[in-house]
């Protein structure tokens, strides 16, 4: 027989599940859990300095490695706290389980101090929650919890425990088995039969490839796919990485700020191979005039997605590595060679806003120049705003699990505690972090707990001294009316990130700027690289939002 | 007044426990789908429900039923055309 409590249970579960590093901020409800995990060998404790932060942190572990990772919170307000960053990997389908502590059960119900209804208020943004009733289910739900995060779509899954099932004590005679991803959906083979004989009669393929492909670790079988029957690639934003952007057949990413020729040729094409995508309208534009001529080969994990916008003519449901490995040999080699030419011309006809060389003229060469001096290993962050679109242009990604940025959300301040998670869970790689100023202004206070766990982060701060991408729309279509979106102080960055231990470089004032971010990647632990940004600065081309993909505006190429 | 939308009942198979009613009308009040009739009855001693939902059948019904599907509390959604019927004659002991 064992014994112990219900707290010292849940943290041995954690350690079973072979979780190393947790994230958290302590309170009342949550404090018999701290104190057991004073007393773990196993699990590493990251302070945050607010839940929202220890919610980002947690998430860019289980970005970076796939895996769920956990985050703690106490009650009322620590819960509330926390609530966006599990909004957060709901729409970006990432794995995490997030344990927050209630207030004991006899007062549940009763408005008593730090109590919120975290179980109602959390249903509708994770993936399944649970509120405990007794320390033996406890035994139960933390490998259910892990095992509901990594099976199928991957999400976000919470557990709140009352106070007093955290100090009750259990007996029970038999640990449970840690919580594992169930095995994936074996698609038909009658379905991968009819998609291989449609991409064999398709004269204008494309593949077009999202966060699912990066979730299933699919990426040498996209590109595989696409060299044998020379398809091009188009990636949304969160499928980025997918193939690299150098790629001869990578066609960018699509959509709202995807190039013009990106934008032309899923006009044109007359099948889409959807792959781990769920028709997002950043991607698609007005859904009734996205790619009109093209039938739809839709593969995905979770059945929901297949036939929720657009109607496939294909639907296949099944883990994508493993479905493109079956498809694989049914496809014919195909040269393709018209469609390729068409799509060259187009990419000639209409230049590049991305550019194909880094430079220190505009946010986006500068951006490439980053990835230019950064080795292949980096992983890229960024917060939300027009440095994240321009990192997405720009950035010469070349891995999955490259490229972490709040898509579905879009959820300013992500990039510095997503960044620190990052790196706690790939401590040897160097994580880069692009920021705008109103976005590092949310959540700021991380700084601390960056320098406390001393991780090799740098944050690259595009300051234009406004909610830039706001700006832009408001320029754009509310007739230059800025409202609320120029900051009447301009703080002082550098200041602040010295007051929290940073190490500092201003490309403001840098005779080589070269050397400069060279020096900042030089050594160990995190540093503020400052760059001013002129606010007229852009994202283009741009489809105004509602509009059909073909409809962009365009702006100065800078080739 | 006829109604120009046919309705029928999803037979669902639930966990009897506190929450899983807010997880399926929380899905359906999420998505505008209005939910005519509700009737839910415990089944196997209490470890199950049994809930009938009067619906609309709308071309939605198949995105909701998918949704629901992934809901980790419901077993099992079944369309039934026929259960409306229970419907009509507790309309009419409870429509008074
Ligand atoms: C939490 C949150 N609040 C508001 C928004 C709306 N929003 C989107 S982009 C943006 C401006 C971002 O400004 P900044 O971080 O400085 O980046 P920039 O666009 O200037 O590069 C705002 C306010 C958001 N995405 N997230």
């Amino acid at each position: 027989m064992f014994r112990m409590t219900g707290a010292e249970l849940t943290i041995r579960l954690l350690e079973r599940q072979g979780i190393r590093i947790v994230s958290g901020i302590p309170g009342g409800a949550n404090l018999p859990l701290y104190d057991a995990l004073s007393r773990s060998e196993h699990i590493h404790h990251v302070l945050a300095r607010h839940e929202q932060g220890a919610g980002f942190i947690a998430q860019g572990m289980a970005r970076v490695t796939g895996q769920p990772a956990v985050c703690l919170a106490t009650s009322g307000p620590g819960a509330t706290n926390i609530l966006t960053a599990i909004a957060d990997a709901k729409l970006d389908s990432v794995p995490l389980v997030c344990i927050t502590g209630q207030v004991p059960s006899p007062l549940m119900g009763t408005d008593a101090f730090q109590e919120v209804d975290t179980y109602g208020m959390s249903i509708a943004i994770t993936k399944h929650n649970f509120l405990v009733r007794s320390a033996q289910e406890l035994l139960s739900v933390i490998p259910e919890a892990f095992r509901l995060a990594a099976s199928g779509r991957p999400g976000p899954v919470l557990v709140d425990i009352p106070r007093d099932i955290q100090t009750a004590e259990i007996a029970f005679a038999q640990w449970p088995e840690p919580g594992e991803a169930d095995p994936a959906p074996q698609a038909y083979d009658a379905d991968i039969e009819t998609a291989a004989a449609m991409i064999n009669a398709a004269r204008r393929p494309l593949l077009w490839v999202g966060g699912g492909v990066i979730a299933a670790g699919a990426g040498g079988q996209v590109r595989a796919l696409a060299e044998k029957a020379s398809m091009p690639v188009t990636m949304t934003l969160m499928g980025l990485g997918a193939i690299p952007r150098d790629h001869p057949l990578s066609i960018g990413m699509l959509g709202m700020h995807a190039e013009r020729y990106t934008n032309m040729a899923l006009e044109a094409c007359d099948l889409i191979i959807a792959a781990g995508v769920r028709f997002d309208d950043r991607a698609t534009g007005k859904v009734q005039e996205f790619c009109p001529a093209a039938k739809v080969i839709h593969i995905d994990i979770d059945h929901s997605e297949i036939d929720k916008i657009r109607t496939a003519s294909v639907g296949i449901l099944g883990d994508i590595a493993e479905v493109l490995d079956v498809l694989m040999p049914k496809v014919q080699p195909n040269g393709r060679a018209e469609w390729l030419e068409y799509i060259a011309a187009l990419r000639a006809a209409f230049p590049q806003h991305a550019p194909v060389q880094g430079g220190y003229e505009t946010p986006q060469k500068l951006i490439r120049r980053i990835g230019e001096i950064a080795d292949e290993g980096a992983i890229v962050c960024t917060d939300v705003g027009k440095h994240q679109m321009w990192t997405a242009q720009s950035y010469p990604f070349r891995r999955q699990r490259q490229w972490l940025t709040s898509g579905g959300l879009g959820t300013m301040g992500f990039g510095l505690p997503a960044a620190i998670g990052a790196s706690l869970a790939a401590p040897d790689r160097r994580v880069i972090c692009f920021s705008g100023d109103g976005s590092l202004l949310m959540n700021i206070q991380e700084f601390a707990t960056a320098a406390e766990q001393k991780v090799n982060v740098t944050v690259v701060l595009l300051n234009n001294n406004c909610l830039g991408l706001v700006h832009q729309q408001q320029e754009l279509f509310f007739r230059g009316n800025y409202f609320s979106s120029e900051y009447q102080i301009a703080v002082d960055f550098l200041k602040i990130a010295e007051g929290f231990g940073w190490r500092t470089v201003d490309l403001g004032t840098s005779a080589d700027p070269d050397a400069d971010i060279a020096r900042a990647f030089a050594q160990r632990g995190p540093c503020l690289v400052h760059v001013p940004v002129d606010r007229e600065e852009k994202v283009l081309p741009m489809v105004p939002p509602g509009a059909a993909n073909r409809i962009m505006i365009e702006g100065e190429a800078h080739a | 007044m006829p109604r120009s939308v046919p309705r029928t009942v999803l037979d669902v198979t639930v966990n009897n426990h506190p929450g899983v009613m807010s997880h399926v009308c929380g899905l359906f009040s999420r998505r505008a789908f209005n939910v005519e009739a509700i009737l839910c009855l415990p089944m196997h001693g209490g470890e199950a429900s049994r809930i009938w939902l009067l619906v609309d059948e709308d071309d939605r019904l198949e995105q909701m039923i998918r949704q629901m599907r992934k809901l980790q509390d419901v077993h099992d959604v079944r369309v039934s055309t026929e259960k409306t019927a229970v419907f009509d004659q507790l309309g009419t002991v409870m429509g008074g």
